[in-house]
């Protein structure tokens, strides 16, 4: 079993690698790496994919990645391997960004990623700090994870999607904000489950013994 | 359902030692950060603050260690501050670990500088720390060095520049009240996050749970950060957020 962490030069995989690296050890889901090769992804038995920043920066960098995005898609797609993305690394999964400029993200999951804009001008943008989740349908990644869990958010823009049976989870933040989105063998979350203590580390250990 | 105020614990840190003291039982090493962050992670401190104090090139590495350690023990938000001055410094501490980096006296140098941060790293990782001191009844003044050098800037305006410029927060100290135990200063606390569309940490001053409430209900604070009340085992993370959840303000309990 390798879990592979994919490094594009976007922000911080350290907390992360850790958080994954100590739920595998606790779940006996095998090896954590990071890379930035297209052959270990072709090689994942689970993919991650983070990311921290502007969308069109992260879309860049990514498609920097000589082959990383054909990886992507033939593990995820085609080999149909368990796959989580992590804030912008879940934004990317959207059909296109509306961050500075429209970007095209990987079309995985329909919708599109728009300013966040509270209903009440009082609230703050960044959506930043701790949020309780409202749990949408149940999936095996939110086991043990009910609606009233607190999760961590920091971030500006989120994730509109298409089909809202692709939803997993919301907050509410002056209207809704979407907080999971899961589609097939794919599941993508807004907040950092690296940072979001016992909950997040709980979604980790889920997903790492997922099947779909 | 919805975003809580967090509570913050501050850890000034010199040469890789906790500076004022962690007084808590069952620590081994009072004076390890690390130790101490392990401490208030147990404790549902809702984030941590490490202020690097002397911050000379020479003990960098020193706080690298640290970060790097403290992300691999503690899955929750860090924020660290103390001699940052460029991107570069920005991404060298993202990459240790840190969720947010905190710009002084170097944004008021040069605001340009959260710019170049924030287009490069995300406004969500950018904060900018503003220690402000009161030279006129209702004007504020920022302060650096440390709270020694007057600069003739105007706080709020300042603030204004910082959240134009892609700040994603800013971490508010009142200088008058900073180690003095008689609150934060609220005035000034309300002047910022009523002039700004970021979260505003207020910080400076607490001596008691109620100058928490304070900051939040009469500040209008999304956050408050607090050292030596906790630090010396005075109150605890949960009393904190107990006391604080009982006057209303939404928490996340334990």
């Amino acid at each position: 079993m390798l879990t592979v962490l994919v490094d594009y030069d976007s922000g911080n995989l350290h907390s992360a690698q850790k958080a994954f690296e100590r739920m595998a050890a606790e779940v006996g889901g095998g090896a954590v790496i990071v890379t930035s090769r297209p052959e270990d992804v072709a090689r994942a038995d689970r993919v991650v994919l983070p990311g921290d920043g502007a969308f069109p920066a992260c879309r860049h960098a990514l498609g920097a990645v000589d082959g990383m995005i054909d990886a992507l898609t033939e593990a995820v797609q085609t080999r149909a391997v368990p796959f989580m993305g992590i804030c912008v690394g879940m934004q990317m999964l959207a059909t296109v960004g509306r961050e500075y400029a429209d970007t095209a993200g990987l079309d995985w999951i329909g919708g599109e990623v728009v300013p966040i804009a509270p209903d009440d001008p009082s609230l703050k943008v960044p959506h930043m700090g701790w949020n309780d989740l409202v749990v949408e349908h149940p999936h095996p990644v939110l086991d043990g994870v009910t609606s009233g869990d607190h999760a961590y958010f920091v971030h500006s823009y989120q994730f509109r999607l298409a089909n809202p049976a692709d939803r997993l989870a919301h907050v509410a933040y002056g209207g809704d904000v979407t907080a999971i989105v899961a589609k097939g063998n794919v599941i993508g979350t807004q907040f950092h489950p690296e940072k979001s203590q016992a909950t997040g580390l709980r979604m980790i250990a889920n997903f790492l013994r997922w099947r779909p | 359902t919805m975003l809580k105020t967090r509570v913050i614990p501050c850890l000034d840190v010199a040469d890789g030692r906790v500076v004022k003291g962690v007084n808590f039982v069952d620590l081994r090493d009072a004076g390890d950060p690390v130790e101490a962050a392990r401490a208030y992670d147990a404790a549902g401190a809702d984030e941590l603050c490490f202020l690097d104090i002397h911050a000379t090139h020479e003990n960098r590495g020193t706080m690298f260690d640290l970060v790097t350690r403290t992300a691999e023990q503690c899955f929750m938000p860090l924020t660290v501050g103390g001699g940052v001055r460029t991107p570069e410094d920005v991404r060298a501490l993202l990459l240790a670990g840190a969720d947010k980096v905190s710009f002084n006296s170097a944004a008021v140098a040069d605001p340009d500088v959260v710019a170049r941060a924030a287009d490069r790293f995300g406004s969500q990782c950018i904060v900018v720390a503003i220690d402000a001191k009161t030279v006129s009844p209702g004007k504020w003044e920022i302060f650096t060095h440390g709270g020694r050098k007057p600069t003739g800037i105007d706080a709020v305006a300042f603030a204004r520049t910082v959240a134009a410029k892609g700040a994603g927060e800013i971490l508010l100290t009142s200088m008058d009240r900073d180690g003095t135990r008689a609150g934060f200063n609220l005035p000034l606390t309300r002047a910022i996050v009523d002039a700004v569309g970021v979260p505003v940490i207020a910080s400076g001053g607490v001596g008691t749970l109620d100058h928490l409430v304070e900051g939040v209900t009469e500040g209008g604070a999304s956050a408050v950060l607090a050292a030596s009340i906790f630090h010396f085992g005075e109150f605890t993370i949960g009393q904190a957020k107990e006391h604080m959840a009982a006057a209303g303000i939404p928490m996340r309990l334990a």
